[in-house]
C-alpha cells in the first residue's frame, strides 16, 4: 500500500489540508474523510453525475478524480453554493420549479447548472439539455430541471 | 361554524389545500444538508465491500475468508452463503468485508478465496418453447368467460399479435443499504427504507434483540419504487458486524449489485388474438402470456389481463418461467405496466385494422372499463393538450420529412391508492407552535409537505408554522410507502387529530372570551367568530391549553370520507422515428391524471412527471440484458443500463383532473398510476409513425429497424 499523501487544496473558499491514500477518489475523501456528504455517490464510474463538483470551476465527476489530483486546486461542492444566508438563485429555482423530488440527484444537477451558467449566463434550452446530460435523474422528471435552470439564468441576469 | 363532523373543508374555503406549495424539505435537499443513509458518518464508521458470485447457477465448493481477516484495516467479515450453498443468479451475495476504509475493504474482498461448481443455467425469458424444453416452466393458469370461438366467427376485424416487455430493475439512484450502530445494546439503523415503522422487527429477530431495542431512522431516501421494504440480508450483515466490532458499520450496495440483486420488474410476453364487430366494439380476447420473475418462476398476474378493459368473451392463460436471474420485487404499480403494454398495443393494432382513429376506437370501447366517464373526460382533455385532432393520421400515413416520421399514441390505466394504516400525534404547544409526529417516510411523495399543509389548513396557519417529524420508528406507527398509500395514509389521521384539537381549542376560547364555540373558525393566525370578528390570536388560544399544551392522536383509515380509492388516468405521446437509424425521439408527452382530492398540486404534478420519465425509460431504452452464454446480467452499470437523460424526454405536460366530483372522493394515492400506460402510449405512437408494430419494449433502434424490415418498410 502506498504511503498516504498530504493534499493542500481550497474547498468552498477555505484552505484545507487532508491525508489520503493515492488511490482514494475525491468523492471518497469528500464524503468519508471531510464529511461533506452533500456530494452523492450513485454509480462510482462517472455515469450518473450525482457526485458532480467544481474543480477550478469545471464540473467533474468526483468519483473519477483522485483526491491527490486536487492538490493546489480549488474545489467547490454543494455545501459551498448557498450564500451565508438564504439560497443561491439556482437552488431557489430548483425549489420553485419542483425540480427536486427524492433529492439524491439534486446536488449534482445544481453543480452542473452552476458550471453552465458561469460559462454561459443565458443558455438556450438545447444548451441546458446538452450541458446537463451527464446527470441522471430517476424520479423527478427532467423538464422541471430545465425550467429551473432557465429561471436561475433569468434571475441572475436580472440581479446584475 | 359547521357542525363538528370529520370532513375536508368545502372546496371553495381552502386557503392552502389544492394550491401549489413548495416542498418544506426542499432547502435541505438543494443545499446538500439532507442526510441519506450513506451520509451517516459517525466517529469510527467502518466501510463495507461485497463479494458476489459471478455465475448464474453454481454451488459454493470452497470459501476461505481468513486471508481477508489478515488484511490491514479489515475489522470484520460476514458470510452470506457458505460452502454447499446453491447460487441461483449472477450477483448473489457471498460475503461482506468491513474495514477502516473502502479500499481496505476491497483489499479484503480480493483476498477471499472462493471456488464454485458451475451448474447449468437458464436465463432466456422470452423464448417459451426453449423454457419448456429446458423444463423451466411452471404450471399454466387459465380462465375463460363467454364464448371466444363463436365471437371470433362473427368478427368484422381480427388481429393476431405478439407483444412483450422486458425485465427492468428499480435502479434507485441511492442504492440499498444502511449505517448501523450500537449504543450500549440498542441498535440504531439508518436504513434506506420505504418502511420505517415495519423494519425494526426485521433486525431484532435475526440479531437476537428485543424489537424495542432497535430504532430505524430514514430521514431521506433516494428512491425505492417498491424495492425497499425490508431490512434485507445486507442490512442484517451491517448490524451484525457493528455488534461484532463495536463500531458503526456502513454497508451500501455497489451499483452492479444493486441492479442484479435488489429487485426487478418481471417481464411479460404475450400472443394475443383480439377482434371487433363492424362498429369497432371489441367482442373477443384470447391471450397466452409468459415471462419470468427470477428463480421462482412467476409471471405477470393473469387475473388482471386484459388490462383496464374486460370483454364478454375472453380466454386467458399464463405460464411462468424459472430463470437464473435476480428475484423480483414490487416495482411501482406491480403487474400494471406490463399488462397495459400487452393489452393496449393489441387494441391499437385492432383500431388500425379497422381503419379507425385510435382515440375514437378507445373512446368507443370505454364501456368495457369501470370508469368510462372519467376516462372519456381525461382522453378528451389529453387530446386537446397534445393536439390530437390536428396531428392524427392513419398508421404509417403521415408525412415523412428527411427520413423521419411522427406519430401519436395513447394509453390509459387504473390503480387503487387506498390509504394505509397509520397513526400520528399532533401537538400544540402553549406558545402556539404546532408539530406532527409520525413514523412515516418521504420517498419523494412529499410526505412532510402534505402533513404540514393539512395541519396549516386546519389551524389557519402558514405552512412554515408547522413542524413535521417523520422518518423514525420511535414515532407513532405508519404503514409502508407502497402502493400509493402514503398521502392518503398520513393526511387522514392528521386531519382527524387536528380537527379534534381545534375543537378543544374552540371550547377553551368560547369559555374564556364568552363566545359561542359553534361560531368559531381558525383563519390567518386568528380565531374568528362568525368568520369575521377576531376573538383572539392563535397564540392566545393555544395558551389556554395550559402548561402542557395539547396532544391528540390521529388514526386511519376510517370510513369518514377523508380518503378513498380507485383512480384512472390517461397519457398521450408524440414521437418522431428516424426510419434510417431506428431512433425514437420523444416530442411531447401528456398526462391527465385523477387522484381524488389533491392536497398539494405541485408535488402531485411532480409525481406524474417523474413517473413519465420512468415510463419513457422502459418504453425506449431501459432493459436488463441477460447473456444466454454466460447467464450474466451484462449491462449492470449506468453506462449500459440505459436510462433517458435530460435531452431524451421531450416536453412533459402533467395535468391533474379534479372536478368537484373528484374532490368529493377525498384523498387517493397517486405514486403508481402515472407510470403505467407510458409504454403502451409510446409504443402506439411509434406504430402510428411507422405503420409497423415494434412488438417488444423497450423499442431500441435495433428492434425498430427489425420491425420496419419485417413490415417491408426498410
Amino acid at each position: 500500500m502506498a504511503r498516504k499523501r498530504i493534499v493542500t487544496t481550497t474547498i468552498n473558499g477555505r484552505k484545507n489540508e487532508f491525508l489520503c491514500e493515492p488511490r482514494q477518489t475525491l468523492l471518497e475523501v469528500l464524503r468519508d474523510v471531510l464529511d461533506l456528504t452533500g456530494t452523492k455517490e450513485g454509480c462510482s464510474n462517472g455515469n450518473c453525475g450525482a457526485c458532480t463538483v467544481l474543480l477550478d470551476g469545471r464540473a467533474v465527476d468526483s468519483c473519477l478524480v483522485l483526491a491527490v489530483e486536487v492538490d493546489g486546486a480549488e474545489v467547490e461542492t454543494i455545501e459551498g453554493v448557498a450564500p451565508v444566508e438564504g439560497l443561491d438563485p439556482i437552488q431557489h429555482a430548483f425549489l420553485e420549479q419542483a425540480a427536486l423530488q427524492c433529492g439524491i440527484c439534486t446536488p449534482g444537477f445544481i453543480m452542473s447548472a452552476k458550471a453552465l451558467l458561469a460559462e454561459n449566463p443565458q443558455p438556450s434550452e438545447a444548451e441546458i439539455r446538452f450541458s446537463l446530460a451527464g446527470n441522471l435523474c430517476r424520479c423527478t422528471g427532467y423538464d422541471k430541471i430545465v425550467r429551473a435552470v432557465q429561471q436561475a439564468a433569468e434571475t441572475r441576469v436580472a440581479h446584475r | 361554524m359547521a357542525e363538528r363532523t370529520i370532513a375536508w373543508k368545502p372546496r371553495g374555503e381552502n386557503q392552502i389545500i389544492g394550491t401549489e406549495v413548495l416542498r418544506i424539505d426542499g432547502v435541505e435537499k438543494a443545499s446538500g444538508t439532507a442526510k441519506y443513509s450513506a451520509d451517516i458518518n459517525t466517529q469510527g464508521t467502518l466501510y463495507c465491500k461485497l463479494l458476489t458470485c459471478k455465475h448464474a447457477h453454481a454451488k459454493v465448493t470452497k470459501l476461505d475468508t481468513e486471508p481477508a481477516k489478515g488484511v490491514k484495516g479489515v475489522k470484520a467479515v460476514h458470510i452470506f452463503r457458505d460452502v454447499d450453498s446453491e447460487i441461483e443468479w449472477d450477483g448473489t451475495l457471498i460475503a461482506a468485508v468491513a474495514a477502516e476504509t473502502q479500499d481496505a475493504a476491497q483489499d479484503g474482498v480480493n483476498a477471499i478465496v472462493v471456488e464454485y461448481e458451475v451448474l447449468p443455467h437458464f436465463v432466456d425469458e422470452d423464448d417459451l418453447e426453449a423454457a419448456k424444453e429446458a423444463g423451466r416452466t411452471t404450471e399454466p393458469r387459465s380462465s375463460t368467460q363467454g364464448n371466444v370461438e363463436a365471437a371470433l366467427k362473427d368478427a368484422k376485424a381480427k388481429v393476431e399479435g405478439y407483444y412483450g416487455i422486458h425485465t427492468i430493475t428499480h435502479c434507485c439512484l441511492e442504492p440499498h443499504g444502511s449505517h448501523c450502530e450500537f449504543e450500549d445494546d440498542n441498535l440504531i439503523a439508518h436504513l434506506s427504507t420505504q418502511n420505517v415503522s415495519g423494519t425494526p422487527g426485521q433486525f431484532a429477530g435475526p440479531l437476537g434483540l428485543d424489537a424495542s431495542k432497535v430504532t430505524v431512522v430514514c430521514d431521506y431516501i433516494g428512491g425505492g419504487f417498491g424495492s425497499k421494504f425490508a431490512a434485507d440480508e445486507w442490512g442484517l450483515a451491517a448490524a451484525k458486524m457493528a455488534k461484532e466490532t463495536g463500531r458503526p458499520v456502513r454497508l451500501m450496495l455497489d451499483r452492479a449489485t444493486e441492479l442484479k440483486t435488489a429487485g426487478n420488474r418481471p417481464s411479460g410476453f404475450a400472443r394475443v388474438t383480439i377482434a371487433a364487430n363492424a362498429d369497432g366494439n371489441i367482442i373477443a380476447w384470447d391471450s397466452e402470456h409468459w415471462g419470468t420473475n427470477g428463480p421462482q418462476g412467476g409471471t405477470v398476474d393473469v387475473n388482471q389481463y386484459p388490462y383496464v378493459f374486460d370483454f364478454e368473451n375472453r380466454n386467458r392463460a399464463a405460464i411462468g418461467i424459472k430463470t437464473n436471474a435476480g428475484p423480483q420485487r414490487a416495482w411501482r404499480a406491480p403487474n400494471h405496466p406490463q399488462l397495459c403494454a400487452m393489452t393496449q398495443t393489441a387494441m391499437d393494432d385492432l383500431a388500425a385494422e379497422l381503419g379507425m382513429d385510435s382515440l375514437d376506437f378507445f373512446l368507443k370501447n370505454l364501456g368495457h372499463t369501470a370508469k368510462a366517464d372519467v376516462y372519456k373526460a381525461e382522453l378528451e382533455r389529453a387530446a386537446e393538450l397534445i393536439g390530437w385532432k390536428d396531428k392524427w393520421h392513419a398508421h404509417g400515413k403521415g408525412e415523412k420529412r428527411r427520413g423521419k416520421a411522427r406519430g401519436l399514441g395513447l394509453g390509459l390505466h387504473r390503480w387503487g391508492g387506498r390509504a394505509h394504516a397509520a397513526s400520528c400525534t399532533v401537538r400544540i404547544e402553549p406558545d402556539g407552535s404546532v408539530s406532527s409526529n409520525a413514523g412515516s417516510q418521504d420517498i419523494g411523495t412529499g410526505t412532510r409537505t402534505v402533513i404540514a399543509i393539512v395541519l396549516a389548513e386546519t389551524f389557519g396557519l402558514p405552512v412554515e408554522a408547522i413542524k413535521v417529524n417523520i422518518g423514525s420508528s420511535t414515532l407513532p406507527q405508519s404503514g409502508p410507502s407502497g402502493g400509493s398509500t402514503t398521502v392518503g395514509g398520513v393526511s387522514g389521521p392528521n386531519r382527524r387529530a387536528a380537527l379534534e384539537a381545534l375543537w378543544k381549542i374552540f371550547d377553551l376560547v368560547a369559555a374564556k372570551y364568552k363566545v359561542d364555540a359553534a361560531t368559531l373558525s381558525a383563519h390567518g393566525g386568528k380565531i374568528l367568530s362568525n368568520g369575521e370578528k377576531a376573538v383572539c390570536t392563535w397564540k392566545q388560544a393555544a395558551s389556554l391549553t395550559g402548561p402542557m399544551g395539547l396532544e391528540v392522536q390521529g388514526k386511519g383509515p376510517e370510513n369518514d370520507g377523508l380518503t378513498s380509492d380507485g383512480v384512472g388516468g390517461v397519457q398521450m405521446a408524440e414521437v418522431e422515428v428516424d426510419l434510417e437509424t431506428g431512433v425514437v425521439r420523444m416530442i411531447k408527452m401528456v398526462a391527465v391524471q385523477d387522484c381524488g382530492l389533491i392536497i398539494d398540486l405541485k408535488t402531485a404534478k411532480s409525481q406524474v412527471e417523474g413517473a413519465m420519465i420512468q415510463g419513457i425509460a422502459y418504453a425506449l431504452t431501459e432493459e436488463r440484458i441477460m447473456d444466454n452464454q454466460t447467464g450474466r446480467f451484462i449491462n449492470a452499470d449506468l453506462e449500459n443500463y440505459k436510462l433517458p437523460r435530460i435531452g431524451d424526454v421531450g416536453e412533459l405536460v402533467a395535468e391533474m383532473y379534479q372536478p368537484d366530483s373528484e374532490y368529493a372522493r377525498g384523498v387517493i394515492g397517486l405514486g403508481e398510476p402515472p407510470v403505467i400506460c407510458c409504454g403502451a402510449a409510446i409504443s402506439n405512437a411509434v406504430a402510428n409513425a411507422t405503420g409497423v408494430r415494434v412488438s417488444v419494449l423497450p423499442m431500441t433502434p435495433k428492434r425498430v429497424l427489425d420491425a420496419l424490415k419485417k413490415g417491408g418498410q426498410a
